[in-house]
């Protein structure tokens, strides 16, 4: 039997919508297993991304971990693929560029209804945030954009199916869209 | 409980005493977190803590917004719940447009019903089948590779396609109510943009039967899981706490809408039928230095004591009963298990969770059969009001959105407390517990440490809601551009005043 496939997916800062859409294969989920192995993902309990075929990023860049984890996908997937709005062009949570963060944190600790004890929390443990949500491609340089907020099943199976051949994806025009 | 392991003793730690073990990131639940541990010489556990590491800012932007976007918007916190977010939103802004629950037209409240029990739904099948049950199939300390999804689907293949066509078909009620399987547009200001058709109806009419048989199948195999392991299920992170919930008027178990139920660790009700516009006298938010999820608590319990949880066990301890008669069996069986009035087994969400997943089939199947679904009378109309407040029971527990507005329509003021930010203090007490009598003195290998996550798990924690907020950043802000250089520095000085650059 041929070694299968390995994909390691992410989701930096979006909502899980696109990791969602994905599972919507529903039971062409079975038909992946026989030629997929995962590596690092949500959906196992592996920890850091190994050597990879492709490697899919759900989420902007919003601060130094997504970087960190940004980076190591790209040093371990020879293909890496942006996955949806928030991954192409920081999606909806990008709307945070368009306020400075002081205002975010002066608006949350002057004026929060019902918050006690406030102060901002100040731990080692807290990555730092970067000043502006990013699309994944200005951080490290990416081969395929599969777009959609999320993207549908549909285009999960056509682009994974593309790549696991070894062929380039191409999307009907129908496919091709923001919602 | 287990608090005082919140906090290490901070001469021990300032004498580098204790090594660090960290869990990163928390795997199989949506979003980030992660859980440290401090370890002294003994590898007894001083310090245990689950941390929210992310934030998106929700509440901020939205400002400045026409108020009609809110509900396509803000189901973009989640892509589990995009449904919970879009319907608690329109609820809100129902009241912007002074249309009260009672008088959203029948056809409208039915097909936001349908559509959140099919997110209920969905969302239950997928924690138990795709994230959870390799734990409770494989066990917790099972090794590595056998932890995820596939692992499942080769071994117990008939478990795992029923969980997958029980997820299915959650995601297909949705996407013939709003369109899409993940964020579709539904509900508008005062009620609903389309009725459903009759194909789209009779579509989801044939397999539903189907559905509630797989879904009392999912029921039984997480019931004969928990029983066959006693009293190991029973007791793992389990910790004695109160509960809140939504409950109908006549106190059955209610997802969509209904009055603040919160009962105490012996079952005694504290507040009943409480008017969720009054949420902020009811619940305040403490900050907490190292983590970015606030931590709520009943105000007139204080910190200490008024901690609670939510979701599918909180819903199904402070309930009556269940209107749908199996979930109802399934309940009455449950509740006989503890012999105690309330069931504190933090285990005992997975059970709870595949009873409302069967409730939620049940209802689908009665509420197919109505004809209001294809009526056309779908919105109302009211006097406009300048602040709105919705709540429902999401997957995770009782969500809240609350928006104010201007003379222009214009969001000025957002406050959202998610589910998962609720069973804050509870989850930390549950690794806490568990670090405390399971992991410590022990070598810490990576299947052990897997024990803190099943514990976290159990919460079906939402960690993308749960990142929305601001307001929880750190003291000393880092501004990095794309290369990772240092481009601002802020710093909060202890006047209050932020000053940007050098110390």
């Amino acid at each position: 039997m041929a070694a299968k496939i390995k994909i390691a997916t992410t989701s930096l800062a979006g909502c899980f919508g696109c990791h969602m859409s994905f599972l919507d294969i529903d039971e062409r989920l079975l038909k992946l297993a026989d030629v997929v192995e995962f590596d690092r993902s949500p959906l196992t309990d592996i920890e850091h991304c190994g050597p990879c075929d492709i490697g899919l990023i759900e989420g902007g860049v919003c601060n130094s971990e997504n970087v960190h984890v940004l980076r190591e996908f790209r040093a371990n997937c020879k293909i890496l693929v942006a996955v949806g709005a928030c991954a192409i062009n920081g999606g909806l949570p990008a709307l945070r560029n368009f306020f400075k963060l002081e205002d975010c944190l002066l608006e949350a600790y002057q004026d929060g209804i019902g918050v006690d004890n406030p102060q901002i929390p100040n731990d080692p443990e807290l990555p730092l945030l970067l000043d502006k949500v990013r699309p994944v491609h200005e951080i490290v340089k990416i081969d395929y954009f599969m777009p959609g907020c999320p993207p549908s099943a549909d285009v999960f199976w056509s682009y994974l199916s593309a790549l696991i051949e070894g062929r380039d994806p191409t999307l009907p025009y129908e496919l091709v869209h923001y919602d | 409980m287990y608090e005082h392991l919140e906090t290490a003793d901070p001469a021990l730690v300032a004498a580098g005493k204790l090594k660090r073990v960290a869990v990163d990131p928390v795997s199989r639940v949506e979003g980030h977190g992660k859980v440290t541990l401090l370890l002294d010489e003994d590898n007894k556990v001083q310090q245990a803590r689950l941390h929210i590491v992310e934030f998106r800012g929700f509440e901020k932007f939205i400002q400045g917004r026409p108020y009609w976007e809110l509900p396509v918007m803000v189901q973009r916190l989640c892509g589990i719940c995009p449904v919970s977010h879009h319907l608690a939103a329109a609820k809100a802004i129902d009241q912007l447009v002074g249309v009260d629950p009672a008088n959203l037209p029948p056809a409208a409240d039915k097909l936001r019903r349908l559509l959140h029990f099919g997110q209920v739904l969905q969302s239950h099948a997928l924690h138990f089948f795709h994230l959870s049950s390799p734990d409770l199939l494989f066990g917790f300390e099972s090794e590595i590779g056998k932890r995820n999804v596939m692992a499942v689907l080769a071994d117990y293949p008939d478990i795992g396609l029923q969980g997958v066509k029980l997820r299915k078909y959650g995601q297909e009620v949705i996407r013939m109510v709003s369109g899409k399987r993940i964020h579709g547009t539904g509900a508008i200001a005062g009620g609903m943009n389309k009725a459903l058709t009759k194909e789209e109806r009779d579509y989801l009419k044939q397999d539903i039967a189907q559905i509630v048989i797989w879904a009392q199948a999912a029921l039984q195999l997480v019931t004969k899981v928990h029983t066959s392991h006693l009293p190991y299920y029973d007791n793992f992170a389990t910790i004695r706490s109160k509960y809140l919930s939504l409950t109908k008027p006549n106190g059955a178990l209610e997802l969509y809408h209904g009055g603040i139920r919160v009962k105490d660790e012996q079952g005694e009700t504290l507040v009943d039928h409480y008017d969720y516009c009054d949420y902020p006298e009811l619940i305040r938010e403490e900050v907490r230095s190292w983590t970015y999820m606030k931590f709520p608590y009943l105000t007139s319990l204080g910190k200490a004591e008024g901690w609670y949880r939510v979701g599918p066990l909180a819903r199904v301890n402070n309930c009556d009963f269940i209107d749908t008669p199996q979930a109802e069996a399934a309940r009455v069986e449950f509740k006989r298990h503890s012999g105690e009035a309330m069931v504190h087994s933090t285990l005992a969400f997975h059970w709870t969770r595949m009873i409302e997943l069967l409730h939620c089939a049940e209802s689908i199947q009665s509420l197919l059969d109505d004809p209001d679904l294809l009526s056309n009378d779908l919105v109302a109309k009211g006097e406009k009001r300048q602040e709105g407040i919705g709540v429902i029971e999401a997957p995770r527990g009782t969500l809240f959105h609350h928006y104010q507005i201007d003379e222009n329509d214009i969001v000025t003021k957002a406050n959202l407390i998610v589910s998962t930010t609720s069973n804050n203090t509870a989850m930390n007490e549950s690794v806490r517990q568990v670090a405390a009598e399971y992991l410590s003195g022990r070598e810490l290998t990576e299947p052990l440490l897997n024990n803190l996550e099943v514990a976290i798990r159990a919460y079906d924690p939402c960690l993308s809601c749960a990142t929305h907020a601001v307001g929880k950043m750190p003291l000393q802000l880092e501004l990095v551009d794309a290369d990772g250089k240092l481009v601002d520095k802020l710093i909060r000085h202890s006047s209050g005043e932020f000053i940007h650059g050098s110390e």
